[in-house]
């Protein structure tokens, strides 16, 4: 379990005092001059050693994707900063965001400063409105203390712009957001080139989640061996779990990486709902993953090695707890939907492959399909997953395959019932 | 740097920056897609074009990867791609079936037919059938105007259609609205399209979302002979393949030819086919009190040929007019000057054009393809949006791809690309040419100056004064550059003009031009197609012959009428506003007794009592061929060096300062065929409904 004194969100809940004055209160923009003073190499150095895995899903080395960005370029560097959190399941950044803001600002003071960035844009969900104005006020209060903006006291010219999206999840996909950024309709772009070669305005630019940036100050601040210190190899430090469904208190609770996921739920939301006995099925790492059983839920630790393992992924950390009094057809069901939903249309397989997806989990919640049709729709996600433009595709197409994988019983149980039924009443 | 890669197991080399697709097709592999298009933007969004790059967990699109971005093998071996491992199979299947789920199976009722993209491919590399059973999604037709049938079901969302609109028209009416399976191709406001290059989109479309709505349902791809032609409605001379059943022009569509038009073309060249059928004079009239008769061959030549024999040579006049071929203006000619007449001219517009002047002095000597070249370009009374739909798309394209400087001299219009405008008339003109206007700095400054004079600066009494100013713009600006770059280009617009000012189809000795003919003085007027002309100055004691297609405002003044034949009938030499000539093709006959054009004039010489020495359109050929021997290089230019234009340079004069006025004033009605069109005639009646709300809202 992770000790106080390796807190990096200490305000995570918002129980102290979130202006500037608390944040440096609480260590917040201590030293950050000094690191800057150690020059960008450095800063990439120690990220690179800490071990930092991109906090947004994908799991990327933080400091490698840094040190992709031009050392020299006639173009300006831009880090923008994904705060469109909207995957299902996923509540971190908000409290970041209302909390612990300048975390984040210091951390996109360093980021950008190793990346040679003067400008910086955080793009906010649509529906994160408070989350927008607190956000916003704490960048006011960094650029009247003279900590930001033009002629810092840091020595490094750095602008930080809120943008506020109108609520679509693709623009959450880093090359929709520069689209969406751009003014443009948020549809991912190909790659290549890569946003680190032609990003924003068509200039390198780095994107990274906003938790990923915010532990940046701390990093250098406490040294990368303490961070590597934590969790496990591969998969160092701290990360904000996020706990909902049918546990006893669902929350947001800062952790140690590879914390036994029965651990988790144990020590921070007092368990699952009448019980381990009663867990149905666990999604470790927000809609997107393939959900786990019950059977595996209990041995896996919560990291990305780990849960890549099983098949299914840490993504953003976000577990989502099913109890046995989940109909769990019904609840891929509604995630189907919601990719269906949120697809941009761009390209045919995940345009087309959503929507029949999702039509078929439709009937088959009311086993109103024949079992064939399981193996159908397996080879659809197949269909969809890796030959699409952007990951949502994938995403799409994941927590259909957990289902299938783990639950192929449940649906030809429905299946035999609904023709039961039927068969009976034809036969009345 | 050349990159090593094995396409199915064939070692190959290509460049850096060629795609993989590009690289895959040089292996010889075959690789379907929808979405991709060479001369748009890269999308990437059908997926049908995925390989597999051995290393790569996921299969890759194709068009989308350059061969550089590919990452490099450990060990320094060239990339293995594999265009038809079952992997690549099962992603084609995979995606062609996604594509066809929510596709009407409405082949049989669909004008795509035959000719579809999503059928062949379907054939080649679909699964061969269908696992969907839920409902298919239905999609509300769009109205985009006359020319555009939509059946939105059928879209598979390629966005050709958008990036075509946006990128090459330079309109930025259509795009692609919701998302998701929602998502639809619309205009904005479901209003129609108004680019004059709006057909292309149709073309481009891979399915039968879009098909050509003046010939919906009239007849199958199958059906159709195809002719390889060249378009007549403006200058440009695109080239384009006449589609025939029977004896009629079913559809006109475009050729790709790299130095002309590329694959474009305007709406008026594709869709003027129905005024062939329309209007047309199909048999030798003559005027009896006032009306029409219907007349023999035998009589009507007679008569036109008692009166040419009857008339003083210096009272007899022909003008020839926009669509004339060279081989009728070159027998014309020669029956005129063997009878002693010297009043020809084939500038019915008054254009101040004169072939003594060389060749240079009106030609676009840059060529089409050199506007790619340009890297300042100054247009002086043009509007070659109207005057040239084809040209203002390479114009745009130059734009779109390199920092080009682009001036305006004349009235302000949209080109469809952002343009500096400089000022209304001559005086403008002037200062660049004294060195006292900024842009003559530019010129100056670009490597490849172009100055683009259209028929709005010259097709006026003081012309040729400003056809001298733009000569010397451009000596002045390619002075100690590139001999070989020739910036000066006249831009026409009319197909026949070049090959009579090659033919010297211009005033003899002695001669009076086209507003001379059409005087009170003359006896005899014989109109070789010419209709846009003023005849109300014409004596009404004059003989007036009119050698046409349509029964258009030639008519009207006539005496006699003698039926000939359209472009699509009869094989004659146009040159180009760039002096490339090139042949149109026969492709159906004339309407009943009409003929083609070379033969009338020959019959009607031997009734004069001059034969003309031909027999055949062969040896006219040859003996057009020995007095302008430029017509006979077809589909080439020549180098016609800057020097050229120093004796037009010389002239000097100064013009008035009367602003350069536009030539066109409806582009949809430019021409005896196009003004019989009934879908023309509804463009133009949209364009001006849409120019009525347009000013209503102001």
């Amino acid at each position: 379990m992770l000790h106080d004194r390796d807190r990096i969100f200490r305000n995570i809940y918002g129980l102290h005092d979130v202006s500037l004055k608390g944040a440096m209160s609480r260590g917040v923009w201590d030293g950050t001059k000094f690191f800057i003073d150690k020059g960008h190499d450095y800063i990439i150095d120690e990220v690179k050693k800490s071990g930092l895995r991109g906090r947004g899903g994908a799991g990327f080395p933080t400091g490698l994707k840094w040190s992709f960005m031009p050392k020299a370029d006639v173009r300006p560097s831009y880090l923008v900063i994904n705060a469109d959190e909207s995957e299902p399941g996923s509540c971190k950044d908000r409290e970041i965001l209302r909390h612990d803001a300048h975390l984040m600002i210091e951390g996109a003071l360093l980021a950008s400063f190793a990346m040679r960035a003067h400008t910086c844009y955080v793009y906010v969900r649509g529906e994160y409105i408070r989350e927008r104005e607190a956000l916003q006020r704490a960048i006011d209060e960094a650029y009247d203390a003279k900590l930001i903006g033009k002629n810092n006291v840091h020595g490094w010219d750095f602008d930080i712009f809120v943008h506020h999206g109108a609520g679509a999840y693709i623009c959450g996909e880093e090359t929709a957001m520069l689209e969406s950024l751009e003014g443009k309709k948020g549809q991912p772009r190909l790659k290549p080139p890569f946003p680190a070669n032609v990003g924003l305005y068509g200039a390198p630019t780095t994107i990274n989640n906003v938790e990923s940036i915010a532990v940046a100050g701390e990093i250098l601040r406490r040294g990368s061996a303490w961070f590597a210190a934590l969790g496990k190899p591969n998969n160092t430090g701290t990360k904000l779990f996020q706990i909902s469904g049918h546990v006893e208190r669902p929350c947001v609770v800062e952790e140690e990486m590879g914390i036994p996921l029965k651990e988790l739920i144990d020590r921070h939301c007092g368990g699952i709902r009448g019980g381990w006995d009663n867990l149905l099925a666990v999604i470790p790492g927000g809609s997107s993953v393939r959900c786990i059983t019950a059977e595996q839920a209990e041995a896996v630790t919560m990291d990305f090695d780990a849960l890549g393992k099983l098949g299914s992924g840490l993504g953003t950390a976000a577990v989502i707890v099913m109890d046995k009094s989940t109909d769990i057809i019904g609840a891929i069901r509604r995630i189907a939907y919601f990719y269906k939903h949120e697809s941009c249309g761009q390209c045919t397989p995940c345009r087309e492959g959503t929507g029949w997806m999702w039509r078929v989990l439709e009937r088959m919640e009311r086993g109103e399909a024949e079992k064939r049709e399981i193996d159908l729709l397996f080879d659809v996600t197949k269909q969809v997953e890796g030959h699409t433009i952007c990951a949502l595709g994938d995403a799409a197409a994941w927590p259909v395959q957990g289902l299938i994988n783990n639950f192929r019983s449940v649906i030809e149980a429905r299946i035999d019932d609904y023709q039961a039924k039927h068969s009976r009443m034809a036969a009345e | 740097m050349a990159k090593q890669l094995i396409v199915d197991g064939k070692p190959i080399e290509v460049e850096d920056g060629t795609t993989l697709m590009h690289a895959c097709e040089l292996a010889g592999a075959v690789i379907p897609r929808f979405c991709y298009h060479e001369r748009l933007s890269i999308a990437g969004n059908c997926r049908m074009c995925l390989v597999e790059v051995e290393g790569s967990p996921k299969p890759v699109a194709s068009c989308a990867m350059l061969v550089n971005d590919l990452p490099p093998n450990r060990d320094g071996s060239p990339k293995v791609v594999n265009t038809a491992s079952p992997m690549v199979k099962k992603a084609r299947e995979g995606v062609m079936e996604f594509l066809l789920i929510n596709h009407p199976l409405d082949c049989p009722i669909c004008d795509q037919g035959g000719e579809c993209d999503l059928q062949d491919q379907a054939m080649a590399f679909g699964m061969g059938g269908s696992r969907y059973t839920e409902n298919k999604r239905a999609v509300e037709e769009k109205h985009i105007g006359p020319l555009i049938k939509t059946m939105m079901t059928r879209c598979i969302h390629c966005t050709r259609c958008v990036r075509y609109m946006t990128e090459v028209a330079g309109v930025e009416e259509l795009g692609l609205i919701g998302r998701g399976e929602d998502a639809e191709i619309t205009t904005y406001l479901e209003q129609g399209i108004l680019s004059e290059m709006s057909a292309n989109a149709v073309d481009l479309c891979p399915v039968g979302a879009l098909t050509h709505r003046p010939w919906a349902f009239a007849a199958r791809p199958w059906e159709m002979e195809t002719f390889e032609t060249i378009d007549v409605m403006d200058a440009v001379g695109s080239s384009i393949s006449a589609d025939v059943r029977g004896a009629a022009v079913m559809r006109i569509l475009p050729r790709n030819n790299d130095a002309v038009n590329e694959e474009w073309i305007s709406d008026k060249t594709r869709h003027v086919a129905d005024g062939l059928k329309t209007q047309r004079l199909d048999q030798p009239y003559i005027r009896k009190n006032g009306r029409f008769e219907p007349a023999s061959w035998d009589e009507a030549l007679g008569l036109v040929a008692a009166k040419l024999k009857a008339a003083p040579a210096e009272k007899i006049g022909a003008i020839a007019g926009d669509l004339a071929g060279a081989e009728e203006m070159f027998a014309l000619k020669d029956l005129l000057t063997r009878l002693g007449a010297t009043s020809l001219d084939c500038r019915q517009a008054g254009d101040k054009l004169d072939p003594k002047l060389g060749r240079a002095s009106y030609l676009f000597n840059s060529g089409i393809e050199g506007i790619e070249e340009a890297d300042a370009i100054l247009i002086v009374g043009a509007n070659p949006r109207l005057e040239a739909a084809v040209l203002n798309s390479r114009i745009r394209k130059r734009w779109r791809s390199a920092p080009t400087k682009i001036a305006l001299v004349g009235t302000k219009v949209d080109l469809a690309y952002p343009y500096e405008y400089l000022g209304a008339g001559p005086d403008t003109l002037a200062e660049i040419a004294n060195g006292k206007h900024p842009f003559a700095e530019v010129l100056k400054a670009a490597s490849k100056p172009m100055v683009i004079v259209g028929q709005g600066a010259f097709a006026r009494a003081d012309g040729l004064a400003a056809l001298s100013l733009a000569a010397r713009i451009v000596l002045a600006a390619s002075a100690g550059k590139d001999a070989a770059w020739n910036g000066f280009n006249v831009l026409h617009t009319a197909a026949a003009r070049v090959a009579g000012l090659d033919l010297g189809f211009v005033p003899g000795k002695g001669g009076k031009d086209a507003a001379g003919i059409l005087g009170p003085d003359s006896e005899f007027v014989y109109l070789l197609g010419a209709d846009e002309c003023d005849l109300s100055k014409v004596s009404p004691s004059a003989f007036v012959v009119y050698q046409g297609t349509h029964g258009d405002k030639g008519t009207e003044r006539a005496d006699v009428i003698l039926p000939g034949a359209a472009y699509t009938e009869k094989s004659a030499t146009f040159v180009n506003t760039e002096g490339r000539a090139q042949q149109t093709l026969k492709a159906v006959f004339p309407p009943g007794d009409a003929k083609e054009d070379w033969t009338i004039i020959r019959a009607l010489s031997e009734r004069a009592g001059t034969k003309l020495p031909y027999d055949s359109l062969k040896e006219l050929r040859a003996a057009m061929y020995r007095t302008s021997p430029q017509l006979a290089a077809l589909d080439t230019i020549e180098v016609r060096a800057v020097s050229g234009l120093e004796t037009l340079a010389k002239l000097g004069a100064q013009p008035s300062s009367a602003p350069f006025a536009p030539v066109i004033a409806d582009f949809y009605m430019t021409n005896p065929i196009a003004r019989s069109s009934a879908v023309m005639a509804g463009m133009s009646a949209l364009r001006a409904s849409h120019q009525q709300k347009l000013s209503a809202a102001e």
